[in-house]
């Protein structure tokens, strides 16, 4: 035959959810003798067969230490250790390798600028600026700092559709705003925040800004650079790779004028008991045996990510979300929290019959696994005058099948409640 | 797994119409209850005399099981005295978190309705708060019960 067949479409130019679905194993289970529908990725996203098996295959054969011995074991895990972090740079497109710090995830990296850049700088009479929509990560290791340093924290309040506003912000922007810490995404409500406008205006107060990425990172498009933020803090195990594995960006200017975080091993150059000489970027904020087999899964996870088009992800995930939202207005007695224009992936709602935890036992009954109750965000429940939600959130792999799957789960709620 | 064997009707009434959902006056005991895990609060406020509980109510917000453990517990112990419930409440315990389940549903009463609850592991708090609480407001230890 001289016919030459025409080239299979690669995975970018295609997205197709039902092969992407073959590629979660997770998906392909029973609970209670129901088919799984996985409606909580928002939580911790499912993982493709390339991440555990990157995984399995550390420890089945590149397993050693990093950074140190000179046998090839160690060398081989060295080289893909050091591979992840160049795919992380890569994927948030830092200008340095040396500006990527692996973490064990989201709250470690905010605990960390904290600590380490926070203790170092902030002062009695300085404010730390966060919104009413953080997650307790975002919140908390910011309190902590306050009460250590004597400075401020002040909070940004939130519309009653979730939203943060230009105006809201720069109300409580001040002199002596010292460092903004913001939700890229929200968790509870899905809002995305206009952090590259907030950035402008921080920076013109000579603020550091530092995003909270978590929900971010796997739904709509990261550039730090682009972005001009300060530090940018995530999770792999949010964008379908392994859990305690995350990472911190920091503009190397900041990073290199601050003290370490933790002491130990691999962040140090040389120790006597008179004095230390700590190691380059990244390594100082890296101390002890980091999560090896973590990172190198947390490189594969954005491989297998960016072997799609993002922009096709995320379209995928937004026709799956206003789906969902047409059809959960449409059913009577629920009421969305959360309405923000061009919201991604989390949809919080409340139904007049049934507590959220209720609604969530009897969707679990039919397979439907969502989430209920105040999502780590307890101020966002107060600011609605609520105690929890059930909330449903979207991966890759999520259809409108499964939006289909929820409300029939919800009409047993109705029938049980109603 | 049978969701009618979690949300049997005595349950689903006393969820939507909690039995002593009021402050009793005079009170001279109170606790607040908490479960970190979904944010409903309970508060409990008693009359002690002697050693029986002469009256009891509570206020709070809550799912189903939770209300309805409150108000179903409200309605046994009243009357009751301190050794009568803490006995009641071993074996509401024993019924939701052995494995083998209650040996004795008969002497819970009505309570035997949470039976159900034990094969729902996440919702044991739900149904142990307002039991909590109750021990809180009996003990001398400040502060809030808390399911965890």
């Amino acid at each position: 035959m001289s016919e030459v067949s025409p080239a299979t479409p690669s995975r970018r130019e295609l997205f197709d959810v039902q092969s992407v679905r073959e590629d979660f194993p997770a998906l392909h289970q029973e609970v209670h003798a129901k088919p799984l529908v996985y409606l909580d990725s928002a939580a911790t996203s499912l993982k493709p067969q390339a991440v555990i098996d990157a995984v399995a295959d550390v420890y089945a054969r590149d397993c050693a230490n990093i950074h140190r011995a000179v046998h090839l074991l160690s060398q081989r895990a060295t080289a893909r250790f050091e591979e992840a972090r160049e795919k992380v740079r890569s994927f948030v497109n830092a200008a340095k390798k040396s500006e990527v710090v692996f973490t064990r995830g989201t709250t470690d990296a905010i605990n960390l600028v904290a600590q380490s850049w926070g203790r170092a700088y902030l002062r009695e009479g300085d404010e730390v600026l966060v919104t009413e929509l953080e997650h307790h990560s975002n919140i908390v290791p910011w309190q902590i700092l306050c009460q250590q340093t004597g400075a401020t924290l002040v909070v940004v309040p939130i519309t009653d559709r979730g939203e943060v506003l230009r105006e809201a912000f720069e109300q409580e922007l001040s002199d002596r705003t010292r460092l903004v810490a913001l939700a890229h995404v929200s968790n509870a409500l899905g809002t995305v925040l206009p952090v590259a406008e907030l950035i402008a205006l921080a920076h013109d107060r000579g603020a550091v800004v530092l995003l909270d990425g978590a929900q971010a990172v796997s739904h709509v498009d990261v550039d730090v650079q682009a972005l001009d933020c300060d530090f940018y803090a995530f999770s792999g195990h949010k964008l379908y790779g392994p859990t305690g594995i995350g990472a911190l960006y920091g503009k190397e200017r900041l990073l290199e004028s601050m003290p370490p975080y933790q002491g130990g091993g691999d962040m140090i150059r040389s120790v006597t008991f008179e004095e230390t000489t700590y190691n380059d970027l990244p390594y100082k904020f890296e101390a002890g045996t980091p999560n090896i087999a973590g990172a190198i899964g947390l490189g594969a996870a954005i491989d297998y990510f960016t072997s799609f088009d993002p922009q096709a992800v995320h379209a995928h995930e937004n026709t799956v979300l206003r789906y969902a939202t047409e059809a959960l207005e449409a059913v009577s007695g629920v009421r969305l929290i959360g309405t923000a224009p061009g919201k991604v992936s989390a949809l919080s709602f409340l139904m007049d019959v049934a507590h959220p935890h209720d609604i969530g036992t009897i969707v679990d009954s039919a397979g439907v696994a969502i989430r209920t109750g105040h999502h780590c965000a307890q101020p966002v429940m107060e600011h609605f005058g609520i105690a929890a939600t059930a909330r449903l959130s979207l991966g890759m792999y999520n259809t409108t099948d499964d939006v289909d799957a929820l409300l029939d789960a919800l009409r047993k709620v109705q029938e049980i409640f109603g | 797994m049978d969701l009618r064997e979690l949300y049997q009707e005595v349950i689903l009434d006393h969820g939507k119409n909690p039995r002593n959902h009021r402050f009793p006056e005079p009170h001279n005991r109170e606790g607040r209850g908490y479960n970190p895990l979904c944010g409903d609060k309970v508060t409990l406020r008693l009359q002690l005399d002697g050693d029986t509980i002469t009256d009891v109510g509570f206020v709070g917000q809550g799912c189903a099981i939770s209300q309805a453990s409150c108000s179903t517990m409200t309605q046994a112990i009243k009357g009751k005295t301190l050794p009568e419930v803490e006995e009641l409440f071993s074996k509401f315990h024993t019924m939701l978190t052995s494995d083998e389940g209650s040996d004795d549903l008969e002497a819970l009463g009505k309570l035997a309705v949470f039976a159900g609850v034990r094969e729902f592991p996440m919702r044991v708090k739900c149904a142990t708060l307002g039991w909590h609480t109750l021990n809180q407001a009996l003990g001398d230890a400040g502060g809030e019960a808390t399911t965890e």
